[in-house]
C-alpha cells in the first residue's frame, strides 16, 4: 500500500520536459537565483528555454567566460551559497578553467554547466568540440558527462550536493545538445549521500584530549586561522576559544574577516607580506595550532625552519591537508565549527599577557620600520598603503573589500582593518589576475546590500575590463578603485628586489581609465594629489551607483615586510 | 629518503573517466607508475585498481590521501611488498621448431613452474604466473631460445588483513551515516 502510494506519489510530481528545462528545473530546486553565464551554439537550448524562467531565474549576461566563473565565484563567497555559470561547449568552456582553477585551490562551491556537441559527434572534432571532461579533470571536485536527458536530474543533484559539501569546490556538468532537446519525465530528488563519498569526518576524542592537554599547558600558544573558519562558519567559536584561553591569533590571507582586525588578541596577518609579529613568533611559540588553513608555502616560507620548536596542532576538514606539508602532533579531523565547540568545555580559562605583550612589541617595531613610512609617506604622490589605510578608516572596516592580484592586494590584506565576516575576497591559491572586477559584480549581486569595493591594479583591471559592461547592463552599485602605479607592480618590485632592478616588461603605457569607464556609462575620477583624497572619497562612496575612482600612486613602492620566497619565517625583511 | 616499491591498492565505484584521475594524482608529482592493472571484482559496480610505484613511503601516502578525495573512490591502502600477496602473469612464445629441436626446453619449463597453454602449427605458448623477478628468470632461461613475443601483465594483489572488503561495502551501502567510510578502513 505504502509503495502504492508513493509510486502513485512520484507520477503526480512527474512533468514532462526536455533536458534544457529539466535543468533549470533542478535550479530552481536547488534554490538558485542567479546564473553567470555566456551563450553559444552547444548550450542554446538552455538558453531558449532560459527565456520562459526569467521571473525566476535571473541570468547576468558577462562578456567573456572568464568574467562569468569569476563573478560566480564572487557570488559564492560573499553570500556562501554555490554560485553558478553557463558556457557553451569548446572555446566557452576552455575560457572557464582559469575560473576553476581558482576555486578549486580557494574551496570555493561552483557548478559550471557547459553545452557540448550532440552526442553522435563526441570524439569526433565536431566545430566546438571540446573534451572538457578530460580538461578540466584536475581542478574539479567532480566532473560528469550527461547525453541522455534522464541522466540529468541525478547529475545535478550530486552536483550541488559535492559542491559545497566537505571542503567545497567546483564541480563541472558537460551536457550534449541531444541530451537538452530530447524530452522524459522529470522528477528531482535532492542528494543527501554518495556511499564513496563522506565529505564529514567523525571528530575523533583522542586527539581533542591530547590537544586539549597540549593547549591547557602552553606557556607561548599561537594560533593561525585560515578559510576554513569562514567556510564551517566558526566565526563565533573562534572568537570564543580566542577569548577563553587568552592565544594569540594570526591570519592567513584568506582567513582575513574571520576574525575582527580590532580584537586585542588579534595579532595580525601571517605570510609573506603579513605582519612582523605573527611570522616571527611562529617561531618562538611552544604550541602553535592551525584551523582551517593548509600551511600554503605563502604562509610557512621554506618548511624546514618553519614552527620546528612547536607542537603542532592541526584542526583541519580535508584529511589530505593533514601532515601535506607541516608534521602534526596532534591532528583534528573535522570541521571547524564542530572542533571548536568540541574544544571549548575542555579548554581552560587563561591569559598569555607576557607572551601577548611580545606581539604588541613586534607590532611598534613594524610600526616604525615599515608602517609609518607607507602609511605617512613623504613623496609626492600618494601610496597604495595610505590610500587603504584612508578608505579602512572611511568605511570604518565593514566594507567587502575585493582585490585583484599583486602589491595592492598585499596591501589590503595589510591595511584594511575588517570587522565583519565574508568581508575579503581574494584570489589566494592561484593568484590570478582579472579576477577582482568580476568577482566584485557577483558578490555585489551575492550580498546587495553591503558596499562592495574592488581595489584593482592597472594591470588586473585590464585583463577583464570588458566586464564593466555587467557593470552597466544590471546597474550593479560596485565601487571600483584603480591604484595605477604604471608598473606591473608585484612583479616589478621583485625584479628590484631580486633581478638587480632589470625591469624587463612591467612599465605600462595605460590608457584613459575614466573615458573608458564613461564609455561604459560609469562615473568615474582619477586624482593625483593628496589633498584630494578625501573629497574623492565621500563623492566615491556617497552613491548607490557604481563608480570609479582611479588614484595614481607613487610608481616604485614596495610593500614591505616581506619573506623572501622560500626563506625562513623569522628571516622577514622589515625593509 | 629511500624510493622504494609499494603497492597501491584502490576500490572504486565502476565509471568512466577515473583511471584518468587517479593516474593524474601521480603523474603530477612525477611518480611513474611500475605497473597498472584494472579490473571489476566479486561487488557489482566495484571495480580495483592495483597500481605499483616506486617513491618514497610519505610521498605514496600522500597520494593515497588524494586518490581517497575522489568522490568515486571508495578505499584506497598503501601496501609494502609484505602485506600482500601478489602475482603477475607472463606470456612467452616461441617457434614450435626451437621447441621441438631442444628436449631440454620441456624440462625447463616445468622446472620454473609454467605451462604451455597453446601448441599452434609453428609456434607455442608457455604461461607463468609469479612476482615480476620470477617471470624474469624464465625470461632470461628462455632468451637464448629465441622469444618471438613477451607479454607480462600487472601486478595483482591482495592485502594479508583480515578485513572483508564486500561486507563493508555492503554496509556503506545501507548505512545512514556520512562518515563511515572504508577510505581509511
Ligand atoms: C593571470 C596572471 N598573470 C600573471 C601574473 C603574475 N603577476 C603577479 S602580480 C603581477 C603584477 C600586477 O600588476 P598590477 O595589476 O598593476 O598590480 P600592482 O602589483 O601594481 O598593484 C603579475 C603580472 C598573475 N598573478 N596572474
Amino acid at each position: 500500500m505504502e509503495a502504492l502510494v508513493e509510486s502513485l506519489e512520484k507520477k503526480l510530481k512527474t512533468e514532462r520536459l526536455t533536458g534544457s528545462e529539466a535543468i533549470l528545473k533542478c535550479l530552481i530546486e536547488e534554490e538558485v537565483e542567479t546564473i553567470f553565464g555566456y551563450p553559444g551554439g552547444a548550450i542554446m537550448p538552455v538558453y531558449d528555454a532560459l527565456y520562459d524562467y526569467e521571473d525566476q531565474l535571473k541570468h547576468i549576461l558577462t562578456r567573456h567566460e572568464q568574467g562569468a566563473i569569476h563573478a560566480a565565484q564572487g557570488f559564492a563567497r560573499s553570500s556562501g551559497k554555490v554560485g553558478v555559470c553557463f558556457a557553451t561547449s569548446g572555446p566557452g568552456a576552455t575560457n572557464l578553467i582559469t575560473g576553476i582553477t581558482d576555486a578549486q585551490i580557494d574551496s570555493t562551491p561552483l557548478v559550471c554547466i557547459t553545452g557540448q556537441v550532440a552526442s553522435h559527434l563526441l570524439g569526433s572534432d565536431a566545430f566546438q568540440e571540446t573534451d572538457i571532461i578530460g580538461i578540466s579533470m584536475p581542478v574539479t571536485k567532480w566532473n560528469f558527462q550527461i547525453t541522455r536527458p534522464e541522466e540529468i536530474p541525478m547529475a545535478l543533484a550530486k552536483a550541488f550536493y559535492i559542491a559545497q559539501s566537505g571542503r567545497p569546490g567546483p564541480v563541472l556538468i558537460d551536457i550534449t545538445k541531444d541530451a537538452q532537446q530530447q524530452s522524459f519525465d522529470f522528477t528531482y530528488e535532492a542528494c543527501e549521500r554518495i556511499r564513496s563519498y563522506q565529505p564529514y569526518p567523525e571528530l575523533k576524542e583522542q586527539p581533542l584530549k591530547t590537544a586539549t592537554e597540549l593547549i591547557n599547558q602552553a606557556k607561548k600558544p599561537y594560533l593561525i586561522f585560515g578559510q576554513g573558519v569562514t567556510l564551517s562558519g566558526a566565526e563565533k567559536e573562534l572568537k570564543e576559544f580566542v577569548e577563553k584561553t587568552g592565544i594569540p591569533a594570526a591570519s592567513t590571507l584568506l582567513g582575513l574577516s574571520a576574525f575582527s582586525t580590532n580584537h586585542p588578541l588579534y595579532v595580525g596577518y601571517a605570510g609573506m607580506h603579513g605582519n612582523y609579529g605573527p611570522n616571527v613568533k611562529t617561531n618562538e611559540c611552544d604550541v602553535f595550532i592551525a584551523i582551517g588553513m593548509r600551511f600554503d608555502d605563502r604562509v610557512t616560507g621554506d618548511i624546514n625552519t618553519y614552527a620546528k620548536q612547536a607542537k603542532v596542532i592541526h584542526i583541519e576538514l580535508d584529511p589530505a591537508e593533514i601532515d601535506k606539508n607541516i608534521q602534526t602532533d596532534v591532528a583534528i579531523n573535522g570541521d571547524a565549527k564542530q572542533a571548536l565547540k568540541a574544544l571549548l568545555p575542555l579548554v581552560k580559562s587563561n591569559d598569555h599577557e607576557e607572551w601577548v605583550k611580545e606581539f604588541h612589541e613586534c607590532d611598534k617595531i613594524e610600526m616604525d620600520k615599515a608602517i609609518q613610512k607607507s602609511i605617512q609617506p613623504t613623496s609626492e604622490l600618494m601610496t597604495m598603503a595610505e590610500v587603504i589605510h584612508k578608505l579602512s578608516i572611511k568605511t570604518q572596516g565593514k566594507s567587502v573589500v575585493i582585490t585583484d592580484v599583486g602589491q595592492h592586494q598585499m596591501m589590503a590584506a595589510r591595511y584594511y582593518q575588517f570587522d565583519q565576516p565574508k568581508s575579503h575576497i581574494t584570489s589566494g591559491g592561484l593568484g590570478t589576475m582579472g579576477f577582482c572586477l568580476p568577482a566584485a559584480i557577483g558578490a555585489k549581486i551575492g550580498k546587495p546590500n553591503r558596499e562592495v569595493i574592488a581595489i584593482i591594479g592597472d594591470g588586473g583591471f585590464q585583463m577583464t575590463i570588458q566586464e564593466l559592461g555587467v557593470i552597466m547592463q544590471y546597474q550593479v552599485g560596485v565601487k571600483i578603485l584603480i591604484l595605477n602605479n604604471s608598473f606591473l607592480g608585484m612583479v616589478r618590485q621583485w625584479q628590484q628586489l631580486f633581478f638587480d632592478r632589470r625591469y624587463s616588461f612591467t612599465e605600462m603605457d595605460n590608457p584613459d581609465f575614466i573615458k573608458i569607464a564613461e564609455g561604459y556609462r560609469i562615473a568615474a575620477q582619477r586624482i593625483e594629489k593628496r589633498e584630494e583624497l578625501n573629497y574623492a572619497f565621500d563623492q566615491w562612496l556617497n552613491t548607490k551607483e557604481s563608480s570609479l575612482l582611479e588614484i595614481v600612486v607613487e610608481k616604485e613602492e614596495n610593500v614591505f615586510p616581506m619573506v623572501p620566497s622560500g626563506s625562513c619565517v623569522s628571516k622577514i625583511r622589515l625593509e | 629518503m629511500e624510493q622504494k616499491e609499494y603497492t597501491i591498492s584502490v576500490l572504486t565505484e565502476d565509471k568512466p573517466g577515473l583511471l584518468n584521475k587517479l593516474t593524474i594524482i601521480l603523474s603530477r608529482r612525477k611518480i611513474n607508475i611500475n605497473s597498472l592493472n584494472v579490473s571489476t571484482t566479486e561487488v557489482e559496480g566495484v571495480s580495483r585498481y592495483t597500481i605499483v610505484a616506486t617513491a618514497t613511503k610519505p610521498a605514496l601516502e600522500k597520494v593515497v590521501k588524494q586518490i581517497r578525495k575522489l568522490v568515486d573512490v571508495l578505499g584506497s591502502f598503501l601496501y609494502e611488498e609484505d602485506q600482500i600477496y601478489y602475482q603477475e602473469i607472463a606470456l612467452y612464445k616461441l617457434s614450435l621448431e626451437v621447441f621441438q629441436k631442444n628436449r631440454l626446453l620441456e624440462t625447463l619449463i616445468r622446472q620454473h613452474g609454467a605451462k604451455i597453454i597453446a601448441i599452434e602449427e609453428n609456434q607455442i605458448v608457455i604461461e607463468k604466473t609469479g612476482t615480476k623477478q620470477e617471470t624474469h628468470e624464465l625470461y632470461e632461461t628462455l632468451q637464448p631460445f629465441d622469444i618471438l613475443e613477451f607479454a607480462r601483465s600487472g601486478r595483482v594483489a591482495i592485502s594479508k588483513s583480515k578485513r572483508r572488503t564486500e561486507a563493508f561495502i555492503r554496509e556503506l551501502e545501507t548505512s545512514q551515516s556520512n562518515t563511515l567510510s572504508i577510505k581509511e578502513f
